[in-house]
């Protein structure tokens, strides 16, 4: 069984500062790290290929340092890395994004599943995932908590939902997005870590995966980010007081007024 | 303090460093309480290769040395020095083997100790033979080709938990310590049993019991070395297992000092920080001295190990001596800043002062350290 995952390298913060200028994230000075949901995408496909046979091509798009995060990929048990990374793929949106992955996927070629994290905690769109299945014109299924059976041809998954899961019976290949209830990740190995030092990670530019120049890029994306702002934090309840009948009265009224 | 680590020992102890803030510190409390075995962490510490970090790359280990396994137990040990005794306990249960074994045990035994697949456990002590190793009553009888062993084994780290165990044990009564010979024993072999779980002061995650064996019939090629080298290969691993004991002690103290530190930060009393008084700056400031010339004692010594000199005895008894006496002042400040909440079990500390008092006493006591330490300052006086 042949899997790809694809990560993502993301600052290792959840107070993350916004450019005013730019409306975009301020990166430097903080710590990157593998976007905690690819965490979860890694550990499975690593699983995966323990209980199938085969092996792990982990795939990421971005700047040159996002190597160090193919790296503690292979630390973790993936066997190749491949990262995309070429100035014309600066300021793409999630369409242009999962266009160029997509197109390096292809360039890898045979695969039967693709697994990425439900979502990036820098962007944290969720629509990479999608829109690489899209752009394959393969099925997805997303929020996938737990791979009941998987053969060479099919695949039976639960997804999360709000209410409880849906049990997803799909052919093979498939794109599955992953929610942190389907594993938990390793810990590095030793031996890992050292496959991982002397590791080459393939690097491919626009050019290696014949995109299309007028798909890639800020030129490429059809999204325009006009502002990014902080919501204002939600103020605090009010805490109703007196005896129980009439803080439930009281309630009541209040629940109509906001309902109807 | 920079120690010049390689780039690869820098990886351990990193890596050993996470496992213990990420998987050993949130369940050290509950396996002080329960006393069980931890093999969840176990199998963590299989799976990262860290079981592997001192043996030969030949026999599927990182190949590096006792200063490798050292920087694992100080780090496991700085969460739990409980936990991190079922890796240390096999370091020392596999010494006798990596140390004195033929290329045959090598082969058969030390792939799945590097991979952690198996434990193992080193068996000296008796009843009657405690700092007395010398006067121990376990028997090897050899029948054609088997020995049969006979006699009870007392206190032994892993027991029960291990799968392999290297014994000591009499085949010649009549010369005294020079009839010990060592052994290698297969958890599962015939006549071999376990005691009760021991109900100890400290380091309650580690397993100890008893033992015992009644007519247990192994292999003549289980033999180490030769006849009568029992004792030689027991205090030469010793000598190479001692700096993980000091490691041990230097992790326990680590540990405590860095939970007094945060407490001192916190704490408010008289309206300030108890970190503002010079009567608690002081104890801080003598805690971090004492742990930090431990470890550079500890990794000199590990460094001397490593580097295969001939004698290491006096400084490996040195290095124990000294980082174990570290750990019982330490740990007992510790809780000494804590005041009242550290006496409780609710808080950490009070367990880091009841792990540390075991590293003075095995392994040799503080008091059979000294002995050594004397006899060898002595010997080499004589020799100028």
């Amino acid at each position: 069984m042949n899997i790809i995952v694809c990560i993502k390298q993301v600052p290792n913060t959840t107070d993350v500062r916004i450019d005013p200028v730019t409306n975009t994230l301020i990166r430097e000075g903080v710590e990157s790290v593998i976007n905690p949901f690819d965490a979860y995408a890694i550990e499975e496909a690593v699983r995966l290929k323990e209980r199938c046979g085969g092996k792990v091509t982990v795939l990421t798009m971005g700047p040159p340092q996002a190597e160090n995060a193919l790296r503690e990929a292979i630390s973790l048990g993936c066997d190749e890395a491949v990262l995309v990374s070429d100035r014309k793929f600066a300021g793409s949106d999630t369409w242009a994004t999962s266009y160029t992955l997509a197109a390096a996927i292809r360039k890898i070629g045979d695969f039967d599943v693709i697994l990425c994290g439900k979502q990036a905690s820098d962007g944290d769109t969720a629509q990479v995932g999608p829109g690489i299945s899209a752009h394959l014109d393969i099925p997805q299924v997303t929020y996938v908590k737990k791979i009941e059976e998987i053969s060479a041809e099919k695949a039976k998954v639960e997804r999360m939902t709000e209410e409880g899961y849906d049990v997803v019976e799909t052919p093979l290949p498939c794109l599955f997005t992953v929610v942190k209830e389907l594993n938990t990740p390793r810990m590095p190995s030793l031996k890992g870590m050292m496959r991982a030092k002397s590791a080459k990670p393939l690097k491919w530019t626009a050019e290696d995966i014949e995109a299309d120049p007028a798909a890639l890029g800020l030129d490429g994306s059809p999204t325009r980010v006009i502002k990014i702002f902080t919501p204002e934090a939600r103020k605090g309840g009010e805490m109703l007081k007196g005896d129980t009948a009439d803080i439930a009265a009281e309630l009541a009224e209040l629940l109509k007024d906001v309902v109807i | 303090m920079d120690y010049l680590l390689t780039e690869q020992q820098v990886m351990i102890r990193d890596l050993a460093r996470k496992i213990a803030e990420e998987k050993i510190r949130p369940v050290a409390a509950h396996y002080d309480e329960t006393e069980e075995f931890a093999w969840p962490i176990m199998k963590i510490l299989a799976d990262s290769d860290l079981f592997g970090v001192y043996l030969p790359e030949q026999y599927g280990g990182l190949g590096g040395g006792i200063l490798d396994m050292c920087l694992v137990t100080e780090e496991l040990s700085k969460a739990c020095g409980g936990i991190a005794l079922g890796y240390a306990g096999t370091g020392l249960g596999t010494l006798p083997i990596l140390l004195h074994g033929s290329d045959e045990q090598k082969k058969k035994y030390l792939p799945d100790i590097a991979a952690g697949k198996k434990l193992a456990a080193f068996c000296i002590t008796e009843a009657e033979a405690g700092s007395d190793a010398g006067s121990i009553k376990t028997t090897a009888r050899k029948e054609g080709d088997k020995y049969i062993l006979n006699g009870t084994k007392q206190w032994i780290t892993n027991a029960g938990e291990a799968e392999i165990y290297t014994v000591i044990a009499s085949t010649d009564k009549s010369k005294g310590v020079r009839g010990a010979s060592a052994f290698i024993v297969e958890k599962g072999t015939k006549g071999m049993e376990f005691g009760k779980k021991e109900k100890k002061l400290g380091i309650r995650a580690s397993a100890t019991r008893e033992v015992i064996f009644t007519d247990c019939e192994i292999p003549a090629a289980n033999l180490i070395s030769r006849e009568g080298m029992g004792f030689i290969i027991a205090m030469k691993t010793f000598d190479c297992s001692r700096p993980g004991v000091a490691a041990q002690a230097v992790g326990i103290a680590q540990g405590s000092l860095d939970h007094a530190l945060e407490y001192a930060r916190t704490r408010v009393q008289f309206g300030q920080s108890i970190s503002g008084f010079q009567a608690i700056q002081h104890m801080l400031a003598d805690m971090g001295t004492q742990v930090e010339a431990a470890r550079a004692l500890v990794y000199a010594t590990a460094r001397m190990v490593d580097s295969g000199a001939k004698s290491v005895a006096k400084e490996s008894a040195m290095a124990k001596l000294f980082a174990s006496d570290v750990a019982m002042k330490v740990t007992t400040d510790a809780v000494q800043i804590f005041g009242g909440y550290g006496y409780m079990r609710d808080y950490p500390v009070e367990k880091y002062m009841r792990d540390a008092k075991i590293t003075q006493i095995y392994e040799g006591t503080s008091q059979i350290q000294r002995n050594v330490i004397a006899a060898n300052m002595i010997k080499e006086s004589i020799k100028k």
